[in-house]
Formats: C-alpha cells, sequence, structure tokens
C-alpha cells in the first residue's frame, strides 16, 4: 500500500481503468505527454499509446462533444476539462446532449463519460481557474456530480464513475490535491456512488461540506472540539444526487445544521441541503440553519482568493450563532 | 509573396434539372431497378411530408419539419451509406432515415411529442432528431474516433444546415476529424434559408464548402437536387473515408420548398419568385425524366407508386395514432441506468396527478 495524494490516486484509477478495461480511452487538453497540468495522467500515454490516451485539439466543447458520439459507440470516455471556468462552452454539450440521450432514445444509446475537472480555488492560479459551479450540473437531470476529499475517495470513486454507464462529473478539488497523503491500495475497488460520508461523528452541530472546504471545516471541528463543542462533519461527496438521508439522520441527532461551501451563496447548493431539512426536519432544528459560503461576488483574481473562500473562523463563528439559541 | 497552399472547390452534376445525363454515369445507375428504388423513396418522401403538414393543421401532430424539395440529396446520402456506419441527422433528413431502416411511424410518433419514435428499431446505432443546431457535428467526430481507435471499416455522417456551419460545434468537428484524419463526412444541405436568414448572410465565403478546408478537409459541392449526383459524390468520400484518407466536406445545393416548420410562414420573408424558380429545379421530375427517357417509367407505373405510397402512409398514421400516450412514468424511466432513490419518490408523485386526457 502507498501513500499517495489525491491527484495520484487519480492516476492509480486511471491507470487501473485503463489497465483492466480495453474501452476505457481518456481524451483531453495536454494529457499526453505533458500528463496534464496537475499530471494526473503522467505517464499513461507512453503506457497505453496515443489513441488511448489522446490530446485533443483545444476546444472544451468538441472534448464533451467527441465523447458522446465515442461512448454512445460504447467506448467509456474519461475527459478532462483542464480548469472549471473553461468548461462553460462544454455545458451546451453535457447539458443538451450528454445528460439527455439516454432519455430521448428510450434507453437505446447512452453515455457512459466521466468528465473531470478541477474545482475551486485557493492555489494562486490566473483568473477563470478556480471557480466552483457544481450547481450549474446539479441542476441537470441525467448527470451525477461527485467530489471527492481524499486520496482514498478518489481512487474508488473514480473507479465507480468510470463504470457507471451513465455521466458523471468528477470534480477535483485543487486545494487538495497535494496537500495530503493517504494510504490508498490499488486493487480495483470502487466506492459506491451516491452516498455522503461521515468525516467526523458529533452531537451539538452538524456540518454538511464538500470538496476543499472539508479540510476547513475539520479544522473548525477540531477547534470547537477544544472548547467542548462536539461537531459531526459530513462530506456530501455526491452532489447529485444528494444523499439526504444521511444529512437528515445526523440532524435529528445533533439539531443544529451549518452548511459550508466555496462556491457562492446565492442558489448555492446550500439552498437546496436547507431547504430540503426545512421541509422534513424543521421540528428536529434546535436553531436556525446557518450557511457559510462564498459570497456573490466573480471569484476574485488570486489576490483576494482568501478572502472569499471561507475560512475556519467563519465556520466557528456560524457553529456559535447556531449554538446561541 | 510566394503561394504556399492553393485550394479549389469543385462542382458536381450528374443529371441536370432537365433529367439529362451530363455525362457517363457510374454503376450504380446503370441499374434501372435501383434506380426506381431511389426514385420511390424521394416519392414517399414527398408524400409523407404532404400528409404530416395535413396532420399538424388538424391538430394530429405537433411541430412539424418538412423535407419537400431536398428529397435528393437525402435519398443520395442514405443509398450511399453501409448499414453498418453511423447517421447524425439534423430533424429533416427522412429520406436518409427511411433509407437506412426508420419508420414512417417513429418519425410521426416523434413529432406527436413521444420521445419513444427515437427509438429506432432499425439504424440502432444512428443518433436521434437533433434539435440544437450544430451540435451533431462533434457526436459524429467522436463515433468516427471510435471507429479508428477499433480499426472498424465505419463511416460516421453527419448532416448540417449552411445556417448551422455557422456554429462553433461544426468548426470544432470539422478541426477534429482532418486533424485526426477520422472516417467522417460532414454533409451541408444548403437549402438557402436558415429559417428566415438568407445563405448570403450567413458567410462572406463563396461557397459552404470550403469550410472545410481551413480544418484540412477537402470540400466540394453537387447539384443538391440531383441525387444521383449526390449518391456519386457522397459515394465518394465514404470510400475515401473507409480507405483512412480522411473525411469530406459535401455541400449539397438544394432548396427548403416548404416552410421551415409548420411553426413558420416563409411568404413573410422569402421573394415568390425565387420560389417559383425553385421549383422549376426541383428533384422528383428530374429523375422520373431520367428513367422515363430510359423506359423504365411512365404513368401508369407513376399511379402505381403513388398508391402504394399512400396506403403506406396511411398505415404509418394508423400506428402512430393507435400508439398509447406516454405513461406519466416514462418520462422518469430513462434518466439513469441506476436511478437516485430520491426520483421514485417524485415518480410516485407524478403519476398521483397524471395529465388531463386532453
Amino acid at each position: 500500500m502507498a501513500r499517495v495524494t489525491l491527484v495520484e490516486s487519480i492516476n492509480l484509477a486511471l491507470n487501473r481503468a485503463l489497465a483492466d478495461d480495453p474501452d476505457v480511452v481518456l481524451i483531453g487538453e495536454d494529457i499526453g505527454v505533458n500528463g496534464g497540468v496537475f499530471r494526473a495522467t503522467q505517464g499513461l500515454q507512453q503506457r497505453y499509446g496515443e489513441w488511448r490516451v489522446q490530446d485533443t485539439p483545444l476546444a472544451e466543447g468538441l472534448i464533451a462533444g467527441m465523447s458522446i458520439g465515442m461512448a454512445a459507440q460504447g467506448l467509456r470516455v474519461v475527459a478532462e476539462i483542464q480548469f472549471m471556468g473553461f468548461m462553460y462552452p462544454a455545458l451546451d454539450q453535457i447539458a443538451n446532449h450528454m445528460a439527455r440521450l439516454r432519455n430521448r432514445t428510450r434507453g437505446r444509446l447512452t453515455c457512459p463519460v466521466v468528465i473531470r475537472m478541477p474545482h475551486g480555488g485557493g492555489i494562486h492560479a490566473p483568473e477563470h481557474h478556480s471557480e466552483s459551479l457544481e450547481v450549474l450540473f446539479c441542476h441537470h437531470a441525467g448527470l451525477r456530480v461527485v467530489c471527492p476529499s481524499t486520496p482514498a475517495a478518489a481512487y474508488g470513486l473514480l473507479l465507480a464513475a468510470i463504470r457507471d454507464p451513465d455521466p458523471v462529473i468528477f470534480l477535483e478539488p485543487t486545494r487538495l490535491y497535494r496537500m495530503a497523503r493517504q494510504e490508498v491500495l490499488d486493487n480495483g475497488n470502487a466506492l459506491p456512488l451516491d452516498r455522503a460520508q461521515i468525516l467526523r461523528e458529533g452531537d451539538d452541530v452538524t456540518l454538511v461540506t464538500w470538496g476543499a472546504m472539508t479540510h476547513e471545516s475539520l479544522q473548525a471541528a477540531q477547534q470547537l472540539a477544544q472548547r467542548k463543542i462536539s461537531c459531526e462533519v459530513i462530506d456530501l461527496t455526491s452532489l447529485s444526487p444528494i444523499d439526504h438521508d444521511c444529512i437528515l439522520d445526523s440532524v435529528a441527532h445533533t439539531g443544529r445544521l451549518v452548511i459550508v461551501h466555496e462556491a457562492a451563496r446565492n442558489a448555492g447548493l446550500g439552498a437546496e441541503i436547507a431547504a430540503t431539512v426545512a421541509e422534513r426536519a424543521l421540528y428536529d432544528l434546535l436553531a436556525p440553519v446557518e450557511r457559510v459560503t462564498g459570497y456573490d461576488t466573480v471569484m476574485p483574481y488570486f489576490g483576494l482568493e482568501k478572502a472569499y473562500i471561507p475560512g475556519v473562523d467563519r465556520i466557528v463563528d456560524a457553529v456559535l450563532r447556531t449554538l446561541e439559541t | 509573396m510566394k503561394t504556399v497552399a492553393q485550394f479549389a472547390i469543385g462542382y458536381e452534376q450528374l443529371l441536370d434539372a432537365g433529367g439529362r445525363p451530363t455525362g457517363e454515369l457510374p454503376a450504380f445507375a446503370q441499374d434501372a431497378g435501383e434506380l426506381t428504388r431511389m426514385y420511390r423513396m424521394m416519392v414517399l418522401c414527398r408524400m409523407f411530408d404532404a400528409k404530416a403538414i395535413n396532420l399538424q393543421r388538424t391538430g394530429q401532430l405537433g411541430t412539424y419539419a418538412p423535407c419537400t424539395g431536398q428529397e435528393a440529396t437525402h435519398v443520395g446520402v442514405g443509398a450511399a451509406m453501409r448499414p453498418e456506419d453511423v447517421l447524425f441527422p439534423v430533424y429533416r433528413e427522412y429520406g436518409t432515415q427511411l433509407w437506412r431502416g426508420v419508420t414512417l411511424t417513429e418519425i410521426l410518433t416523434y413529432w406527436a411529442g413521444d420521445e419513444t419514435g427515437t427509438n429506432f428499431a432499425g439504424p440502432r446505432q444512428d443518433f436521434p432528431w437533433c434539435v440544437p443546431i450544430g451540435s451533431q457535428a462533434p457526436h459524429a467526430a467522436g463515433a468516427a474516433m471510435a471507429f479508428r481507435i477499433r480499426g472498424e471499416p465505419r463511416c460516421a455522417v453527419a448532416y448540417i444546415g449552411e445556417g448551422g456551419t455557422s456554429q462553433g460545434a461544426f468548426y470544432e468537428a470539422v478541426n477534429l476529424a482532418g486533424a485526426r484524419r477520422l472516417p467522417t463526412v460532414f454533409v451541408i444541405v444548403n437549402n438557402g434559408w436558415a429559417i428566415s436568414v438568407p445563405a448570403s448572410a450567413q458567410t462572406g465565403a463563396e461557397t459552404f464548402a470550403q469550410k472545410g478546408i481551413a480544418g484540412g478537409v477537402p470540400g466540394m459541392q453537387v447539384d443538391g437536387n440531383d441525387v444521383i449526383g449526390v449518391r456519386a459524390v457522397m459515394e465518394a468520400a465514404l470510400a475515401r473515408a473507409r480507405a483512412g484518407e480522411g473525411p469530406t466536406v459535401i455541400e449539397a445545393l438544394t432548396y427548403r420548398l416548404s416552410d421551415h416548420t409548420t411553426a413558420d410562414d416563409a411568404s413573410r420573408y422569402r421573394p415568390a419568385d425565387e420560389l417559383a424558380a425553385a421549383w422549376q429545379r426541383e428533384p422528383l421530375p428530374r429523375l422520373r425524366a431520367y428513367l422515363a427517357a430510359q423506359g423504365h417509367w411512365d404513368d401508369t407505373r407513376e399511379q402505381q407508386l403513388r398508391a402504394a405510397c399512400a396506403a403506406e402512409i396511411d398505415a404509418a398514421v394508423k400506428g402512430y395514432q393507435s400508439r398509447p400516450r406516454p405513461a406519466v412514468g416514462a418520462m422518469f424511466e430513462h434518466l439513469f441506468a441506476h436511478p437516485p432513490a430520491a426520483l421514485a419518490e417524485q415518480r410516485e408523485q407524478a403519476t398521483r396527478y397524471p395529465p388531463p386526457a386532453h
């Protein structure tokens, strides 16, 4: 068993998928000789050749569009969009065709495609490199949206996504790519999709978060523990569908809910979670739900990104507010 | 300055507007049975169009996109393709689809508002109609990529209108096919009008065929009302693609004799004299004239054909009219192979609130 970073675990999973299934094909910009700008595909073209790990022309709409034709022919396509801010041209193909092909052909044609995209900011990148646009995908029927936060989850969920017969948007938190190492057994075992994961058990407040914000949320939980406040931290992991049962079970136990996400607040996924808790567990709540999110501004250039991305102090304060009532 | 690259766009016409050969005809055109099959399909499309428009006008069909005037292009392309090739249509190329085994009932079922019509029993891998303009072109390039990766001697054929070539997706697909020499044929159906915008307003280029050139893809024009010419250039392009020599862009010059759809009124924007002139070049009489001149056609056979087509169309209309309305659950049924649990709850709710009968 090796101790690997999150980006290395993605490389392991891609390598495993390519080795196990001759129908798996990787496409994207600079994923070949260069191994991807984050090195997620490092060494794979050398091992599997130029057709199974191929650099595409520089056009994100094409990457999504060609994936559809390839997948409908039975290939399992893993496409990389270099940065999330560049995915807008691909959204047309993803929303209009990839997500709908099974439905509009009554199951005759399908799209087993994984679109990998870096997610979120905090890495001092240029403009348009730090976006958190998950809701744009969560709003579309026919897509699954997954965002792992640990190397082991990334490995198992990416394999699950590749083996799934439907399109999966796979969001990779850039801030976590090299932040920590974890033991990952490269055994080809997939993890179940559609499930949230409890990262830390607790009794007083439920923190629901995903992606890189799991890092700050766990830090906040640790600080609060020193003040005898016990936080349960849920890594949503599956952003669509949402594992509401996991959240509701936790809220039934704690009575307090704080949702933490890096994406903008307005119509963010936090609103969907809060609304569902209001519908189904209002009387479990001992305090109003709190949201700690990015602001409703443009994702700032890196000079201010640390001010935009929720910090530990903002999360701690939100938790304390839920305890005031 | 020296010239570093030069390009030319050819034009092909094998049967002129009067039905006279412009030279020696290809092998398939020596086969009277094959030509009458092609003629039969063109007549079927023309008569089906009239029926479908009628059904829409009488409230029995939703918005319908007619094909009148473009039958030669559609049938010529279909007849040139092999069953194992894959078609990526726009939404009015019925002649190609029918040739490949899509049924009239499926076409009517689709335009009657039920996606079940796209679950073709015949060409299982052909894509369904594509409404967002131009977005099907990358799908064709992708399928061709799959053929290339697997070393299969198959081709992907993408239709696009001349207006659709203004979309980035078209250029992106042509560019990929050119860069990787993918077995793809892009058929630009230049029918003169993108709803109300004339072809002349879409581009400053002399031809739409040359839009392939910048992607390293040879382009050519063909008289799209000459079914023999269309099939001939299409067969050549497919042979080239199958031989690993890469994609081709074919611009078929035809005319949309109908409205854009049944929701459109072309008289608002289209000069009447232009339409009248286009009817003089339309595709059906010229093939009929050629067949008659060869002694393969006469009024009796025409009447028999029309009666047979009418019966086939009537049977198809009965077929779609007798289909059950889609069940409420159908909108949930094919979203995922493994539907998330939450959908079951919404499906149950939808089933409790069925739509009114009419």
